[in-house]
């Protein structure tokens, strides 16, 4: 049990008064970064990394400087999710999927349980991760190098599919609006040739859509419209303002708790393969819908439809970790930044990071069993405070939301061009919901879709052409498969129906 | 005469662009908050570089204003690289380049060129080195390029960061040099290339070192020569009796290729000398502090750093040879 030693060890590094002080300023950080929608943990964390430089060149200040990035990231990941619950906005690409049922659940004046439930599963989901990190680093380090252009497709591929046969939405409904979305991604840069494309000559579309404006134009502003339309009233305004709720919603969480270990497990893999905490959290609020008994009523305010996405996206973002401290490959734009840090001060990740530097590595461990306790403690604990922004009433809130949508998507790119963008993208939400056409699929689109053309061409340039790399071994074989039968389960399912009443 | 009247000009043109700055006699020195673009995402090795000085900066108090890092990548980081044109007479905005300065345009068309912005410092040369899987029997450049010739393209695959851009450039020199042929995939960071390699994805890489060290010391995989005209100077044993200065260079293994990617630093157009001549004493001392030379350790640069005239000869070279590599190639855009 060497694991348990060193992770002692790490403790003993981890727990002092400094480093304890420094965890709770970055969860405070983080979650406030988190909760303003355009500045994300990445952001968050690269803007800080210059401060951590002359900390990181006293002895043990690497672990120190770690420990307050990594708090800003933990904190970010736990905010991402107050505002997709109380305003349908997602703080961060992560939570779009706790929208679904968090923000009915605030509707239905249940904000504070919503809430509690996002944070408790969060920190199951960073808590389970953290225990496949501790024991099972140097076995998951090599299955990721399973992983090249064609496996990487094929779990996009099955992020995409398991959203078209899980969705509770027409199918066609659901397709035409992923489509949207992937030509949406497909603009600017081509990863394969370099040149740009379907920019129509505007220099202002090089960067394409940036897929934070259109998650702000799309859910915030869309559902102010909305709002406008149906009368200045907000629904969540019986909130309860104690912590009572926390407790009702502790004693409802255990009977979900399968669906935590199989969102626990969708976050893990694809926070080491690594595909990254937002399809992890489609992913798993798909499948949680489709096998839980109260399937149906996903949508209409769950507690299971916002533990499932929160338990996956943190274990994802926590496990995402893991490939870029043995690998340095990073599995989130935020461990991204966090990867250029380590280098900054001197660090090399890769194989023998956890032998050379022990102490860094289980003290960052050890800080993350920490942080992620102190991240619950600070969010559990301003429940109420947050549950009580529902209280204000509509025509004061609604201005300081657009406001502050307004900023969030100005600070993506610096460019006044993208809140017209991000308008643009609320009238278009508007009437999506209109017509109910859902816009989960159309985000998932804008997401993954040049990551998942990038790979899907790699592996075709690599096979010249052949089709058949997506089944050339075991791995890339089932995964397609199985992505596959998911997106033919509806045709399935309606054709086992028919049969059986013929 | 005329340099001491082009002084006068350019002192009086400095007062008219910043006319909150009281004609004192004294050196300029920045009235606000200085931005910092870097023309490609956060995390890659420029953001680094950038975010590794404006911490030197910060911390050694070198400026009396502070420094902002800015990430504008889009568009392979035209988006960047307009932005500074867009900003002529701006002293209060600096780049960090990476080889996109001349790949973008050309591969894009996108309407920039160097001559645009002024250039201030190189601050280092980014080194690149050959690497194959160190499964592979492969131990010289020649050998390698023997057998793929031998294999075909349709067999070998070279990874690489981004599309058209330096790695993409270096393995279209060896092509146009030896006649070997492989198919090249970009991928998305360095780092991820590198792991591509060690998972056998891809059969070669021309990584910068800092990208595949740490592969390399796990014995996964093995260099075969660097891309400089001289051997790399560091001598800390990495790898059994290994360092970065036992690499060959490319050209004394036989492959006579030599590719190194500028991180230099630019102003926009339109500033006064007085303004460049700030920043460069301010890059000059980041260069004397031991976080800097650790830096440049840890990532193997080239340390060649140049200044003024000899800067933008350097970089006019290296533009007209980027014209030529890329036009052998077929990456200039309506080519």
């Amino acid at each position: 049990m060497d694991e348990i030693q060193s992770l002692l060890q790490g403790f003993a590094i981890a727990l002092t008064f400094t480093n304890l002080a420094l965890m709770f300023v970055g969860i405070v950080l983080g979650v406030i970064i988190g909760v303003l929608p355009g500045l994300g943990g990445a952001n968050g964390v690269a803007i800080l990394l210059p401060l951590t430089f002359s900390m990181a060149q006293t002895p043990g200040g690497q672990t120190s400087a770690i420990i307050l990035l990594s708090c800003i990231y933990w904190g970010a990941l736990f905010g991402g999710a107050i505002t997709s619950i109380l305003f349908n906005i997602p703080g961060e690409p992560w939570s779009v999927a706790t929208t679904f049922d968090g923000y009915p659940l605030a509707q239905k004046g249940r904000a504070g349980h919503a809430l509690t439930a996002a944070f408790t599963s969060s920190f199951v989901g960073a808590l389970i991760a953290v225990i496949v990190i501790t024991f099972l680093s140097p076995i998951i380090a090599s299955f990721a190098l399973e992983f090249g252009p064609a496996e990487f497709f094929s779990v996009y591929l099955l992020t995409f599919c398991a959203f078209v046969g899980m969705s509770k939405e027409p199918p066609f409904k659901t397709i035409a609006a992923m489509m949207l979305g992937f030509a949406l991604a497909a603009v600017g840069t081509d990863p394969v040739t370099g040149t740009l494309r379907l920019t129509f000559g505007s220099l202002r579309l090089l960067t394409g859509f940036d897929f934070l404006i259109a998650v702000i134009g799309l859910f915030g502003i869309g559902e102010i419209l909305l709002t406008l339309e149906e009368g200045l009233a907000f629904k969540g305004a019986s909130a309860k303002l104690n912590l009572r709720a926390v407790i009702e919603t502790w004693k409802e969480l255990p009977r979900y708790w399968l669906t935590s270990l199989r969102s626990a497990a969708v976050g893990c893999f694809m926070g080491i393969v690594p595909g990254g905490a937002t399809p992890a959290s489609f992913m798993s609020y798909g499948v949680a819908r489709r096998f839980s008994k109260d399937g149906d009523k996903f949508g209409t305010g769950q507690i299971e439809g916002v533990v499932a996405p929160e338990t996956a996206a943190h274990a994802a973002g926590t496990s995402a970790l893991l490939p870029m401290l043995t690998l340095g490959v990073p599995g989130s734009p935020t461990a991204a930044v966090l990867l250029g840090g380590l280098l900054i001060w001197g660090l090399q990740p890769g194989p023998l990071l956890f032998v050379e530097q022990k102490d860094f590595v289980w003290g960052l461990i050890a800080s993350m069993y920490l942080g992620n306790i102190a991240g619950l403690i600070v969010v559990l604990t301003c429940v109420p405070l947050f549950a009580a922004i529902l209280r204000i009433p509509f025509s004061v809130i609604a201005p300081i939301i657009i406001v502050i949508c307004a900023i969030g998507a100005y600070t993506v790119n610096n460019a006044l061009f993208d809140v017209w963008m991000m308008v643009v993208f609320g009238i278009a939400g508007y009437f999506f919901k209109k017509l109910s056409y859902p816009l989960a699929p159309l985000v998932l689109a804008i997401v993954l879709g040049d990551r998942a053309e990038a790979s899907f061409r790699q592996a075709i340039l690599g096979s010249q052409g052949d089709m058949g790399v997506f089944f050339s071994n075991g791995l890339v074989g089932s995964i397609t498969s199985l992505a596959l039968f998911l997106l033919f389960l509806p045709l399935i399912t309606l054709v086992l129906a028919r049969l059986r009443r013929g | 005469m005329k340099t001491s009247f082009d002084r006068i000009v350019r002192a009086a043109l400095a007062a008219a662009v910043v006319a909150i700055w009281p004609l004192s006699g004294q050196a300029w020195e920045p009235s606000k908050t200085v931005e910092f673009i870097v023309p490609a995402g956060t995390g890659g090795g420029a953001d680094q570089m950038a975010r590794a000085i404006q911490g030197i900066v910060a911390k050694h108090n070198l400026m009396k204003e502070s420094m902002v890092v800015v990430n504008r990548s889009g568009g392979s980081g035209a988006e960047g690289f307009l932005d500074v044109k867009g900003s002529e007479g701006n002293p209060h905005k600096i780049i960090i380049t990476l080889s996109n300065l001349f790949t973008t345009p050309l591969a894009t068309g996108v309407p920039f060129n160097w001559r645009d912005l002024t250039p201030v410092k190189m601050m280092a040369l980014d080194n690149f080195v050959l690497w194959v899987n160190a499964e592979t029997p492969y131990k010289t450049p020649k050998e390698y390029v023997a057998a793929v010739k031998k294999a075909g393209a349709k067999n070998m695959k070279m990874g690489g960061t981004g599309a058209k851009q330096e790695d993409q450039i270096i393995t279209a020199a060896i092509e146009q040099l030896t006649g070997a042929k492989w198919t090249y995939i970009p991928i998305k960071g360095g780092g991820a290339v590198a792991v591509q390699l060690v998972g056998k994805h891809i059969d070669s890489s021309v990584n910068n070192p800092i990208e595949a060290v740490a592969h390399w010391r796990g014995g996964k995989l093995r260099p075969l020569c660097v891309f400089n005209d001289n051997r790399m100077p560091y001598e800390e044993k990495l790898t059994g009796d290994l360092s970065w200065n036992s690499i060959p260079t490319c050209k004394q293994a036989g492959l006579d290729v030599s590719y190194m990617m500028l991180r230099g630093i630019f102003m926009p157009g339109g500033v006064t000398a007085d303004q460049v001549q700030y920043y460069v004493g301010v890059l000059r001392k980041v260069q004397e502090t031991p976080e800097w030379k650790d830096l440049m350790a840890k990532g193997a640069f080239d340390t060649t750093s140049l200044e003024g005239k000899e800067y933008a000869d350097w970089v006019a070279r290296e533009e007209a040879r980027h014209v030529t590599l890329m036009k052998g190639a077929g990456f200039i855009a309506g080519q």
